[in-house]
């Protein structure tokens, strides 16, 4: 057990543990100032931001020897009796002739930077620089370059902290970015004629600890200031990246990761990044409708459990629903496709309500979207070729319920065999973009026809589609229900590593839709508001495979896996 | 909240001495300013027919307006500095990457809705950059309510049509003697008032 000295205070630090004095500090709970160092890149030291005194305390005699100038604290290891002194005059000091000297070359521009609000200079500033400028140099506009697609460069309020280009480097592996010139006269560019376009590239932006790299996509839509934070998770494959979702009045900005190093360490690809755009999209489907005499009425969710029973119960059903050779009407054939978008919860939820029906109810998981294959980064970061964030939560709770899971594929036969009396199939896939430009072709053959034709041997069910977008199973059902996004849902996502995380809604779903998980406890009969956490505590009692997911879910998830023998 | 709670203060009513138990020195202090006022020249007048004189209108916190630059575009960057500070909520900015190459960014919509508006003046206190004022039209008016939410080319219009009688603050302002500060907004924080002085 190493001892390490911070101010005076005494913090211990395991034997395996290699930490800098940053990170021995952030325990104390103070805080250096850093630029360049970043617990995900490599130490270059070259901001002096983070300069602290240290020393060596003598094991024997307790005596404490100083050294005479200051060292970056992020390139000192702590080890056994290291001294760390933060709060030193010469400490304070040096930070101000940092801050002093970068805001010598800086536009001051802040009115108009997207990064006001949450850049460091600023904040560091504020706490640490002098109170005026020495030097008679007034606020001007700053040089522009783009990067690549999504960011780019505002090149004077670079404050050369090399982050972007490590990362680049260490991280992505493409090394796009380089730095220019020499001295004061440094600057981050790219080669010319090699954009910075790999798949990470958006993580740069969230590096920058100033103004200097902008993301296109959200430059200038939002100050900082006005949105909320919700940690939530990406939704956009099974690696399940914890994210954070910002918005404003119910509009997301932008999502940015948020740290797991189980899962997506610091980063997050720009796929996820820029993928939320469907959740506003006009062409969602807002309003719940059902088919009486072949004509759409609209249905209100006041009267949704009602017509749900008598849908999935048979009784009030019109002739051509029933079917006429089932002697006894209350033995109906039930089948429930449950999406990978549904959250263990709902999914739930949704399983024990049909099975309030039919007991053997068969339960088949939904289509799984796939696109190329997984791409691994040099880091270990990967963007997983399964485009949906909970097919092991379904999966888990299939076997858990029925001992099998039953694909879409095979449902889809089961349903042409023997046609079921009613049929729930939940949606919640982003749209299919999949006929615009042969380059950009992602989507699979299955999902465009999907989108045109209605699978054979569902046509003679009752059909209870809750869906996001309209599709050929939307306009054939017999009752529509608008399905939420993933950030309007609560619950839990199982990720491709068997890693529960949970999270709460972000924004509220547009007008008229009710989220999966308030429906599913409304039809099943629970008081106040859908509670996903309460929902969670059931399944870990229940389900063995869920027994890790009792209790408090840490903010970086719970393996499910644990102490299980598998 | 509950009686015994922490936070409740609770004052006692100050003891009454004689003269304010006697009643009469308070009553003549009273009607001192009565009478007072009863012989001092009127301050009231007798509007519309009579304008109000109003004393400096630097300081006056009537109508709002968007100003210019040198070039006559407007002068606002859409910092959202004013929208943060307006305690109504009545400023609404959409912000984009401006057209021009001596500028970043710029407001494409800046609308205020004047009957929201409590007339506090902090959006003119906040902006780094001078654009937002507020000039001495007092007398505000309007047949519905969408024609009281003024739009950009109606800011603009409002300092078209102040700018000779009531210059822009900042060119009022003394030359900067000592070294200017580290944040602009701090620089032009105390620009109201000194111009007003």
């Amino acid at each position: 057990m190493a001892i390490v000295l911070i101010d005076g205070q005494e913090i211990e630090i395991g034997d395996d543990e290699r930490l800098n004095g940053i990170q021995v500090a952030a325990r104390a709970g103070v805080e250096v100032p850093h630029y360049c160092w970043h617990p995900g890149l490599s130490v270059v030291a070259s901001c002096r931001m983070c300069l602290v005194e240290t020393g060596k305390r003598d094991a024997d005699s307790g005596e404490i020897s100083m050294l005479p100038k200051l060292v970056p604290g992020c390139q000192t290891p702590a080890r056994d009796g290291t001294v760390f002194v933060t709060d030193s005059e010469k400490v304070r000091q040096a930070r101000a002739m940092v801050e002093e000297d970068l805001l010598i070359r800086h536009p001051v521009d802040c009115p108009i930077c997207d990064k006001a609000g949450e850049c460091h200079l600023q904040d560091y500033h504020f706490e640490h620089g002098r109170p005026e400028r020495r030097a008679d140099i007034k606020p001007f506009h700053s040089r522009r370059r783009e990067l690549g697609e999504t960011v780019t460069l505002f090149v004077d309020r670079c404050v050369m902290c090399t982050r972007c280009v490590r990362f680049t480097r260490e991280v992505s592996g493409d090394a796009e970015l380089m730095v220019v010139h020499r001295g004061a006269h440094e600057e981050i560019d790219v080669f010319p004629g090699f954009p910075l376009e790999n798949k990470l590239s958006g993580n740069v932006v969230d590096l920058c600890p100033v103004g200097a790299l902008g993301d296109l996509d959200f430059l200038y839509s939002q100050r900082v200031w006005f949105m909320k934070q919700h940690a939530s998770v990406c939704a956009g494959c099974s690696t399940g990246c914890s994210i954070q979702v910002e918005e404003n009045q119910d509009r997301i900005h932008r999502l940015k990761p948020r740290e797991n190093p189980h899962v997506n360490q610091w980063w997050m690809c720009d796929e996820g990044r820029y993928g939320w755009k469907y959740v506003h999209d006009n062409a969602r489907c807002l309003a719940p409708q059902q088919k009486t005499e072949g004509a759409w009425q609209p249905l209100d969710w006041s009267d949704a459990p009602a017509v749900l029973h008598a849908a999935l119960s048979g009784e009030n059903c019109s002739p051509e629903n029933s079917p006429p050779k089932n002697s006894n009407p209350k033995k109906r054939r039930l089948a429930a496709v449950l999406s990978p978008f549904l959250t263990v919860e709902e999914a739930y939820l949704l399983a024990t309500y049909i099975r309030q029906y039919d007991e053997n109810a068969v339960l088949a998981l939904g289509r799984i979207p796939q696109a190329g294959a997984d791409e691994s980064f040099p880091n270990g970061f990967t963007i997983r070729a399964e485009k949906c964030p909970n097919r092991r939560g379904v999966e888990m709770l299939l076997s858990a319920l029925t001992g099998d899971v039953l694909s879409w594929e095979s449902f889809l036969e089961q349903a042409a065999e023997t046609p079921f009396d009613a049929v729930w199939i939940t949606g919640g896939y982003p749209p299919v973009n999949g006929n615009d430009g042969a380059g950009e072709d992602v989507a699979s053959e299955e999902e465009k026809s999907l989108a045109t034709e209605l699978p054979a041997g569902l046509a003679s069910s009752t059909l209870i589609v809750q869906d996001l977008f309209d599709s050929a199973l939307w306009r054939q059902a017999d009752i529509q229900l608008p399905s939420a996004a993933f950030v309007e849902r609560s619950g839990s996502f199982v990720n491709a590593g068997n890693r529960l995380q949970s999270f709460e809604w972000a924004i509220r779903p547009p007008a008229g839709v009710m989220t999966e998980g308030q429906l599913y406890w409304r039809l099943l009969d629970r008081d106040g508001l859908y509670n996903a956490r309460r929902v969670l505590e059931d399944v870990a009692r229940e389900h063995i495979a869920f027994a890790a997911a009792s209790g408090e879910i840490p903010a970086t998830g719970r393996d499910l896996l644990l102490n299980q023998l598998v | 909240m509950q009686a015994t709670d922490p936070d409740i203060q609770w004052v006692e009513p100050p003891k009454l001495g004689l003269g304010e138990r006697m009643y009469l020195p308070l009553f003549l202090q009273g009607l001192t300013t009565t009478t007072k006022h009863l012989v001092s020249a009127k301050v009231t007048v007798s509007y519309p027919d009579q304008e109000p004189e109003i004393d400096n209108p630097l300081i006056y916190r009537g109508v709002h307006r968007l100003n210019r630059d040198e070039q006559g575009r407007v002068k606002c960057v859409a910092c959202f500095l004013c929208a943060t500070a307006c305690p109504a909520h009545c400023i609404d900015i959409l912000g984009v990457e401006s057209p021009w190459e001596d500028r970043e960014k710029y407001p494409e919509s800046f609308t205020i809705d004047e009957l929201r508006c409590i007339f506090c003046g902090m959006c003119e206190q906040a902006c780094p950059v001078d654009a937002i004022e507020l000039t001495s039209l007092y007398n505000l008016t309007g047949r519905s309510r969408e024609e009281m939410i003024f739009d950009k080319e109606k800011l603009l219009s409002v300092y078209d049509a102040t700018k000779d009688k009531e210059p822009m603050k900042s060119a009022q302002l003394p030359p900067v003697t000592t070294p200017s500060t580290a944040t602009p907004s701090t620089a032009t924080s105390t620009s109201p008032t000194e111009g007003g002085a």
